[in-house]
This record gives C-alpha cells, structure tokens and sequence, in this order.
C-alpha cells in the first residue's frame, strides 16, 4: 500500500511540479523545498491534493517539513492517516 | 523628451542616408510626436524625434552649434540647466535659443567629455564633432533614459529604442540566449547585454567615444556607500534629506509646458504630489490606476490624497482583461520578455494622461531602492536575525509581518518559513545574500527552457555573472547596502525604469520625472547610516520622518504596499488570442526556446488550478512574452529587411 501512495505522490509531483518531466523527479528523501519544487503555494496544492486524492484531513499544525519536505515523509505521513481511519474504523 | 538616432561610417550616399535615418526615426515616432529632424556631415547622421517640452518654439534638433563645428541630437530634460546656462554666459558664451539643448553644446565645447559631470538629469545624447572628427554618446547617471548600439558591417548604429536599429537592412533580431537566462534569473539582463544578440545598450552612468572604427566607454558615475556620515544628527540629516527632495522636485517642474504628477496612494508619490502642488499650485493634475480587485487597489488612499492637496484628478479603471488586450503591444515597448505584468497599468496610465494633454509627469519611482522600502531589505534583514537562532520557533514568525498580503504564508509553521527563506548560518557573506530567495524562485521558472536552450546555456550562471559586475568596495559595505546598490543598479535601470517607466510612458509621448532619483538626493541617501533608512522593520524611516509634515498621518505612517498587477489569472479567465497564439504548439516548436509539452502543460494548469505560485505566474508571463517578442521583433523585422529600400 505505501509504495502505491509513494507512486501517485510521485506522479503528482511530477504532474504539478515538474510539468511530465520524469527526469527532474527527486529522489524519495530529497528536500522538496532545497530542490526548489514546492515553493509556498506548491504545499497548499500538495496539502489539497493529498485532502482530495486520499480522502485525508490535514490539520494546520501538521504542515510541517517533518511530514511535507520528501516523498517519503509524505507517504508516510499518508500512511500513517491511513491506519488511523482504519484502526478508527471509518 | 524625444527618440534619438544615427549612424557614423564611410560609405552611405546622402539619399540613402536620409532614407536610412528617415525610417529609424519612424520607428521611433512614438518617443517624439511634435517634430522629427535628419542631419548628414560626412560619415555622420543623426535623426530626432521631438516632443517640445522647453524651448517649444526653438529647441528644434538635430541641433548644430553657430560655427557649425558641433551637432546634438539628444533625448531627455537637464533640469539645471538654467545656472549652467547662467554660468556659461557668465564665461562669455552667446545662446541662440531658449533650450537646454543648447547648454549641452556649450559644455561640451568647455569640457568635452567631461560635461556629462555637470548635468543633473535624465538624458541619452550624441554629439557629433566635427573638429575631432568623433561621435561622443553618454547616459544619465540612474539609466533613465535608454540607448542602444550595434556595429554593422564596419558601420556604428545608435537609437533610443532597439526597433530603431532593426530598420537598418542587415540587423536581425535574433534572441540572446544569455540574456534570456539572466531576464529569467534577475528580471532583466546585465548591461551591455540586452535581449536582442549583438546589440548593446551603454549602462547608465556611462560615456563612450567612437572615432576611427572603434569605441570606448567609460563609467563616469557610480554608487558609493563607503562614506557614512555617523557624526550627523538624525535631524541633520532629515533637513538635509527634505532640501534636496525639495529642490529636486522645483527643478524637475521646469518646463513650458504643464507638468501632472502620478499619484498612487502611496508614500512616495504622495510626497512628490504634496511637494509639486506647493510650488505649482494653480491646478495641478494627478493620475492613478485603480483596479476592480481590493487586492491590488490603492483608490481609497488615492483620494484622501486628492482630497488634502485639491488636485484635478484622474484615475484609469485597469482589470485583468484589459492587461491581457494590451500585453503584447506592451511588449513591443518593452522589447524584452518580462515576467511581471506591471508594465501594462502603467502603459494604460501614460494613455490616459496623453488624453488629458499633459505631456510630462512626476514620479515617486525610485524612493524605494534609495530609501530602502523594499520588502527584500526586510526580508534580508529577518534572514539574517533568523540565521542568530536558527532553530528559534518565534523568529520565523517575522516574515508573516513583511508578507501580509501573501495569504499562502499563513498557513506555514516556522520550520516552512525557514525553510522558503534559506534560513542558514552558512552564505552569511554572499554578496547576493539579500536576493539568493528571489533569484532561486524565479530562476525555476527555467524549468520550461527547451533542450536546445538548456544546451546553449551549459552551465552559465546568471547570478555569477552579476557577481563578477560588482565594484570591489561593494564587498565591504553594510548589507542594507549591498542590497539598495543589486536593486539600484541593476533591478532599477534594468526593469522598473525602463520596462515600467520610459518605455511605457514613450509608447504615449509622456515624460515621467523622478526627484528621488535626483544624483544630489542619490548620493546623500547613500551616505547616512543603513539604520536611519531602515529602523528595525521599518522602512523608509529617514524619509517618512523628514516629509511628516506634508502629508495626512496616514500615508506617512502607511507600510509599504508593493506595485503589484493580476499575473497569469489575467490571461487565462477568458480566451484571448495572444494567449492561444502563445502557448500552440506551432507557434512554441517555431521559437524553439520553450519545451512544448511543459508549457501546454502549465497552461492548462493556469487554466484550471487554482494554485498559481510566483514560479508559475512567472514562468507563464514568461513564456507569453518571449512568444509575443519574438513575434513582435524576429518575425516582423525579418519582413520589414526583405522590403527596405536601402542597402548598405
């Protein structure tokens, strides 16, 4: 399961970001800020994309680089939203 | 205010001169819609393009001397030139008109190149002398007037505005890689650069010599923040600061004709209006742009202005669709590509006041780059406190309070904050600390360079190329300092006054004046301390202070709220057809200078998403307008070569 969230995260990313140009992608643990890939408005969109696409709630306190600045923070983070609905059971 | 142009080279019969000078001065018709002159001595000729603002009825030019030995063709106002004037005939020089036209003539007959040092103005001149067989050109100090060259086939090219050098048959307009990199990195390339290949502008501040083939040019002005008076009182300097601003102001409303004041609600121009209706005060007449979106509108400031000085006011209505229908006749002005749409309101401001009849104006333009009003000292500033503490969860905090306009800041956490803001104890001594953010978001939009650009540009940096420009003092000044000389001498000359002043007000024959940018206020600026600019966050401080009295205390005490226009939401909310032009497929694989996929791809993302960062609004104004100037210039100008008559 993380490693499809890590593939549509990626894909966005490339998507909204790199404009479809795969050979730009950073690596899994590469700082999306320092790569200059998101920039202020470039989080707001990932936190509405991960809202919609994963049926994810994002509270503000959460928008941080610990869960935001790499794809695999970011899947991460996701997958831990994840379990928490499911141990929630909603 | 006028357009100058010419030549100097063996070889042109005289009826081909003419008819070569006849269309470079008709490309430029728009500079100097009163009167158009052509002179032809020798291997010499000059054109100008006249708008008559002193000396209406004998400032006619090109202008020769009696004996015939020297002749001017010359663009812009020296505004002391009634006491040169006063002192040349107190030195036994006779005067034949009433122009300060003349005065230059004069001077250079006294002092040759030396001349320049003695004009406080906006000018771009030639002066062809016939004793030394030479062509002397020179700009003014800040860059306020334009002035462009080339050589071609042996022969040297000049003009005011770069379309008047592509009437010559041979002269391509071909897009400079290089400068290409630098707009998209800096905002506006680094003179000589421009963005046509093998043409030239001389830098403000410059003079140059062309005699035997061969040029030379020298800077004969520059910024110096090495000589801080710390010994001087706060008030001292406020007396000092209010004498010059006024003084400024008086000789910058010399004129014969009437002179109207820009008026945008803020601090700056309100100055300038406050200080312009006191010395003129039969009714003066003050423009402003408002918008129909309270994001960008300033109207409300605008009238209480208006309501305390009584001026005749007039506002033009600017909205996101208007930006869009005017863009690319905006860019055949600006003649560079631009990432900002802040040209096109001022473009639609300098219409309006044509359409009322005044033909000069006062600006507040360049207050802030010479009393530190920019968010980006701030900002530098914060970075730098940030940097003390680097994990503090408070200090981030800081940069919610320069930015309240940028809703998307807050939302961020502190560590985001320090994040976008390169908060680092390393690079604490670049010399491009203060602008390393600015420069990094905009250089993204490099993102959409085709392969073929990115393979020309290898590894060339921008950003080094502007470090290498810079004066060895520079690296032992304040960082407040620093800062003000990036913006002053590069941001100022390079876009603000050229892209959002000369060349959009030239595109309606208006003049615009600017008493900040007065030398004499320039260099005492540049003397006081960095702390008496910006006191804590606090900008502006010396100036608010030293104007308080002549404003309501709610401008005075006003924040700065930056220039800002609608950015890609302008184009992409209705259709319209420089857009669709832009961004085809066709158009993007002719130009070649953008990968096609991506930029199909951030149109439509401008199109839908309701997520448009800087590097986005950027990279899409970007692209539009590299698309449209090379429309406007490397398509057009290829037409207008196939059907000149004139061969050389």
């Amino acid at each position: 399961m993380p490693q499809q969230i890590n593939a549509e995260i990626r894909a966005f990313i490339v998507e909204n970001f790199l404009f479809g140009d795969e050979s730009e992608a950073p690596a899994d643990d590469a700082s999306l800020i320092e790569s200059d890939i998101v920039d202020s408005t470039g989080i707001l969109e990932m936190v509405s994309f991960l809202e919609e696409h994963f049926s994810v709630e994002v509270a503000d306190p959460e928008i941080v680089p610990e869960n935001f600045d790499t794809i695999a923070r970011l899947t991460a983070f996701v997958a831990g939203k994840n379990k928490a609905k499911a141990a929630a059971g909603t | 205010m006028c357009g100058i142009a010419g030549y100097y080279g063996a070889g042109l019969h005289p009826r081909e001169a003419g008819t070569l000078l006849t269309a470079m001065s008709a490309a430029i018709a728009h500079r100097g819609p009163d009167e158009a002159g052509i002179h032809v001595d020798g291997d010499v000729g000059l054109a100008h393009r006249r708008l008559a603002i002193i000396g209406l009825a004998d400032g006619q030019q090109p202008m020769a001397t009696a004996d015939g030995r020297l002749c001017i063709t010359y663009n812009g106002e020296v505004f002391n030139y009634l006491e040169l004037r006063q002192d040349l005939e107190s030195r036994g020089h006779r005067f034949r008109t009433e122009s300060d036209t003349e005065v230059i003539l004069h001077l250079y007959r006294d002092l040759g190149p030396d001349c320049v040092e003695k004009l406080n103005g906006d000018f771009a001149f030639a002066i062809h002398d016939t004793h030394n067989e030479r062509l002397f050109l020179a700009r003014d100090r800040m860059g306020v007037r334009p002035l462009f060259y080339t050589w071609h086939r042996g022969r040297f090219y000049f003009a005011s505005e770069i379309k008047a050098l592509l009437t010559v048959p041979g002269i391509d307009a071909r897009l400079d890689p290089l400068a290409l990199d630098q707009i998209f990195t800096l905002w506006a390339p680094i003179p000589p650069r421009t963005a046509f290949q093998g043409i030239c502008e001389l830098p403000p501040a410059h003079r140059m010599t062309v005699d035997n083939g061969t040029a030379q040019i020298q800077r004969y002005w520059d910024l110096d923040f090495s000589d801080i008076h710390h010994d001087h009182s706060e008030d001292r300097m406020k007396e000092e600061t209010r004498a010059l601003l006024e003084d400024a102001t008086r000789i910058r409303l010399r004129a014969d004709v009437q002179v109207g004041t820009y008026l945008s609600g803020g601090l700056d121009s309100s100055i300038i209006a406050a200080l312009a209706k006191r010395m003129a005060p039969a009714g003066l007449s003050s423009f402003a742009v408002t918008f129909a979106d309270p994001a960008f509108d300033e109207s409300g400031f605008q009238n209480e202005m208006v309501d305390a000085l009584g001026t005749i006011h007039h506002t033009v209505d600017c909205d996101a669709d208007e930006i869009a229908t005017v863009f690319p006749q905006v860019i055949r002005h600006t003649e560079l590509p631009i990432l900002r749409t802040g040209p096109a309101p001022l473009y639609q401001l300098s219409s309006l006041v044509r359409s009322k009849g005044i033909k000069a104006v006062l600006s507040g333009e360049g207050a802030d780059e010479v009393f530190a009003g920019y968010d980006i000292f701030k900002e530098a500033c914060i970075r730098r406190f940030c940097a003390g503490q680097p994990r503090s969860q408070l200090r981030p905090h800081l940069f919610r309070r320069i930015y309240p306009y940028l809703a998307n800041l807050k939302r961020q956490t502190p560590d985001y904050l320090a994040a976008y803001f390169g908060i680092t104890t390393d690079h604490l001594d670049d010399p491009l600390y203060s602008h390393r953010p600015r420069l990094r978001s905009t250089a993204g939009a490099k993102l959409f360079f085709s392969k073929a650009i990115k393979k020309e540009l290898g590894d060339y940096s921008a950003a080094d190329d502007l470090v290498s420009s810079l004066p060895e003092a520079f690296h032992g000044w304040h960082p407040l300092h620093q800062a003000q000389y990036l913006e002053t001498r590069f941001l100022l000359p390079g876009y603000i006054l050229s892209s959002q002043g000369d060349r959009m007000a030239m595109a309606h024959g208006i003049e615009t004046r600017f008493p900040f940018l007065d030398h004499r206020l320039v260099e005492q600026a540049a003397r006081v301390p960095a702390n008496t600019k910006l006191r804590g966050l606090r900008e502006k401080h010396l100036l608010r202070e030293a104007m308080r009295a002549s404003l309501p205390e709610r401008i005075a005490e006003r924040p700065k709220q930056p220039y800002r226009a609608p950015e890609a939401n302008a184009f992409t909310a209705n259709t319209h057809d420089c857009v669709e032009a832009a961004f085809g497929k066709t158009s993007l694989e002719e130009t070649g200078v953008f990968d096609v996929e991506k930029s199909a791809r951030l149109y439509k993302k401008s199109r839908l998403s309701n997520f448009t960062g800087f590097r986005d609004n950027a990279a899409f104004v970007g692209i539009l307008s590299t698309q449209i100037w090379s429309q406007q210039f490397a398509r057009q100008f290829r037409r207008t070569d196939e059907t000149l008559a004139v061969r050389v």
